[in-house]
């Protein structure tokens, strides 16, 4: 599913230029559930970036689902954003005066599908996490869990190829992180590739395979024994 | 997703209401900067073209292009004559006058007792009822330069009564009221005038003309006044009308160069001849009137910039408030040009909401101001309207300045790379 080769990436500061990725080779098979871990510093939130697209890189080269990530416009990027992938960020990043519902159907609208379509698929993903009857309610009715799992599902709903979080369970407690965990396994069960930036011990045990990144290396790559996230719940 | 497909689609607009409904403060300051700039703009034009059309009433009664040309005393000696010496202006300059200034349409000689050219006024008796007035010896075409009205059932005085020395005449409104009783018909009734009997015709709508007009004045015909007062060929001055399209200051300067000529005054004397020219005030009022229009013009276009202006700040600011909001919105597979297009579209929506909103508004106020003014004679001021090309003009220009003030911003929020707005905290 994604291929990268020699990765690097360096940002200027000023007159030094800070190396942060230093030729990173990775690969992912589709239905993977890896955890990315390390420090802060570490890479792993540029590798994620760069993944998503939202960052270039500088060296290497990266293939999603066969096909080859280069010469990136805003345009062409922001296509592949919305064809290939679904985000889950910390901070939830939920448009505030939108509606469960209508949050969650937001990436739908960008691919040009019709209003009652939208509406119909929203639900469904609402349902998928469990939040059905919150469905008309604004992100400041709902608790950081609920948020979370709206985000999920507006990750979903476009249907991407791979689901990327960053960090998604840094801003809850861990009861409500270990049920966050639990939809993403059981997304990931459907078959889906997902990519899960932390630096929780506990989350990453709850991925399949764990990459640690450490000055911009891969350090350690080893596919775990996966702990079920409901057995904490 | 192209550009008709964006503006005509109802999702565009419900992102639209969504994200300005969002603050409904920041919205509605917003739209009171453009809805103030073009209610002054609709306000003030409206009020000056009021004032034109106002200006245009109170002169209506009176030729626009009219001068009046009277003799003085010669202030400079020429051909054998002493200083001093008063020229008289005669019946017959009329024809030398037409002949030599083409661009005079009506030229109409008066005599007048009691008045302008001075004299003692006539004694008017009826019955026991007597009176001094101005009198005045007029041609019928005296009513093209002053298009005072008769009332209902008399007439003002004719060729006939020219060529016939008819003893008949027009008499005021006032004069009425003093010589009759308020029920009587004055029409058909004899009065005496300097002791000579005269017919009464008409009695005239008073409206004042020149500053020399009375509504107490009485019109007998100009031949009639030759022979009761034994005037000869005199004339006291000259009503000239110009045609509409003549420069009526060299239309005077022709005039007294011509009558100059006829009387032997020298052409550089300035006094012998005193002219009024009400084509020039006119034309300075009107200038007036313009520039009214012109200054609410410039006035109300550039309030309307600035509440645009105000737009594209708020505007500004509101991109820099959503930076995150936007960088999600790209991360979830909004392209730039979509995202422009909002932008550009909600300051478009603003300042044509609160365009319309101050156009009811500016001739809302305007109905109000003409409501209670309507009744008022005396101000000049009467419907006052807006050209409709004034206002899709404002429309325009507000869509235009909109779109314009709307791209800053716009571009603003595609310019931050979606990285760093989800960055932003």
């Amino acid at each position: 599913m994604i291929q990268i080769k020699n990765l690097h990436k360096s940002y200027k500061m000023g007159s030094n230029s800070l190396h942060v990725l230093k030729g990173i080779d990775f690969n992912v098979n589709e239905g993977e559930l890896v955890a990315i871990m390390g420090s802060s510093g570490s890479g792993k939130s540029t590798l994620l970036n760069i993944i998503g697209m939202l960052d270039l890189l500088d060296k290497g080269s990266y293939t999603l689902d066969g096909v080859l990530i280069k010469d990136l416009d805003e345009t062409k990027a922001a296509k592949y954003r919305n064809k290939f992938l679904g985000f889950v960020f910390q901070s939830f990043n939920l448009i505030n005066y939108k509606n469960a519902l209508e949050n969650v159907s937001l990436p739908l609208y960008y691919q040009g599908v019709g209003r009652k379509e939208r509406q119909k698929s929203g639900l469904e993903y609402l349902e998928k996490v469990g939040l059905t009857e919150w469905a008309k309610h604004l992100p400041s009715e709902l608790s950081g869990g609920q948020k979370q799992r709206v985000a999920i599902a507006r990750a979903m709903a476009a249907q991407p190829k791979v689901l990327l979080a960053d960090e998604p369970t840094g801003a809850l407690d861990s009861t409500t992180s270990y049920e966050v965990m639990d939809v993403i396994q059981k997304i990931n069960e459907e078959g889906k590739t997902i990519l899960v930036v932390t630096h929780e011990r506990d989350i990453a045990k709850m991925c399949k395979r764990v990459v640690k990144l450490k000055d911009g290396i891969i350090v350690e790559d080893k596919k775990i024994q996966q702990v079920k996230a409901l057995k904490h719940v | 997703m192209n550009s008709f497909k964006i503006i005509f689609d109802r999702d565009t607009w419900q992102e639209i209401f969504g994200s300005i409904q969002k603050n409904k403060v920041r919205t509605i300051i917003t739209i009171i900067g453009v809805l103030w700039g073009i209610f002054i703009y609709i306000t003030l034009s409206g009020a000056a073209k009021g004032l034109d059309n106002g200006f245009e009433r109170a002169f209506e009664n009176v030729a626009m292009n009219s001068l009046f040309v009277w003799a003085q005393s010669t202030s400079v000696p020429y051909d054998g004559f002493k200083i001093g010496r008063r020229p008289t202006l005669k019946i017959q300059d009329v024809d030398l006058l037409r002949k030599r200034v083409p661009e005079i349409k009506y030229i109409v000689p008066r005599n007048s007792r009691g008045s302008f050219s001075g004299g003692s006024p006539a004694n008017i008796v009826r019955g026991t009822n007597s009176g001094n007035y101005a009198i005045y010896g007029d041609f019928p075409e005296f009513r093209k330069i002053s298009t005072q009205q008769i009332y209902d059932g008399g007439r003002f005085i004719n060729e006939e009564d020219i060529k016939n020395n008819r003893k008949v005449c027009v008499i005021g409104e006032r004069t009425f009221t003093d010589l009759f009783e308020s029920n009587e018909n004055a029409i058909g009734e004899y009065i005496r005038i300097d002791n000579v009997y005269f017919k009464v015709i008409g009695i005239l709508v008073f409206r004042q003309g020149s500053p020399f007009d009375s509504d107490s004045d009485v019109f007998i015909p100009f031949t009639t006044f030759k022979t009761l007062y034994n005037t000869g060929d005199e004339v006291g001055w000259f009503n000239i009308a110009a045609y509409e399209n003549a420069d009526v200051i060299k239309v005077e300067e022709d005039i007294k160069q011509t009558l100059k000529m006829i009387h032997r005054v020298s052409p550089i004397d300035k006094r012998a001849f005193g002219s009024f020219n009400l084509g020039e005030v006119f034309n300075n009022i009107i200038g007036f009137a313009r520039g009214m229009t012109f200054l609410s013009l410039i006035v109300g276009i550039a309030t309307i910039i600035a509440g645009v202006i105000g737009i594209g700040n708020i505007l500004l600011i509101s991109v820099k408030e959503r930076t995150r909001e936007l960088g999600v919105r790209r991360a979830l597979g909004a392209t730039p040009g979509e995202v422009r297009a909002q932008i550009i579209l909600e300051s478009v929506f603003l300042t044509v909401v609160a365009g319309i909103l101050g156009i009811i508004l500016g001739a809302f106020v305007l109905a109000t101001i003409n409501y209670f003014t309507v009744d008022l004679k005396d101000f000049p001021y009467t419907n006052p309207t807006v050209p409709i090309s004034f206002v899709i003009g404002a429309l325009l220009i507000m869509v235009t300045l909109g779109t314009l003030i709307g791209l800053i911003p716009a571009q603003r929020a595609v310019s931050i790379k979606p990285i760093d707005a989800l960055r932003e905290e």
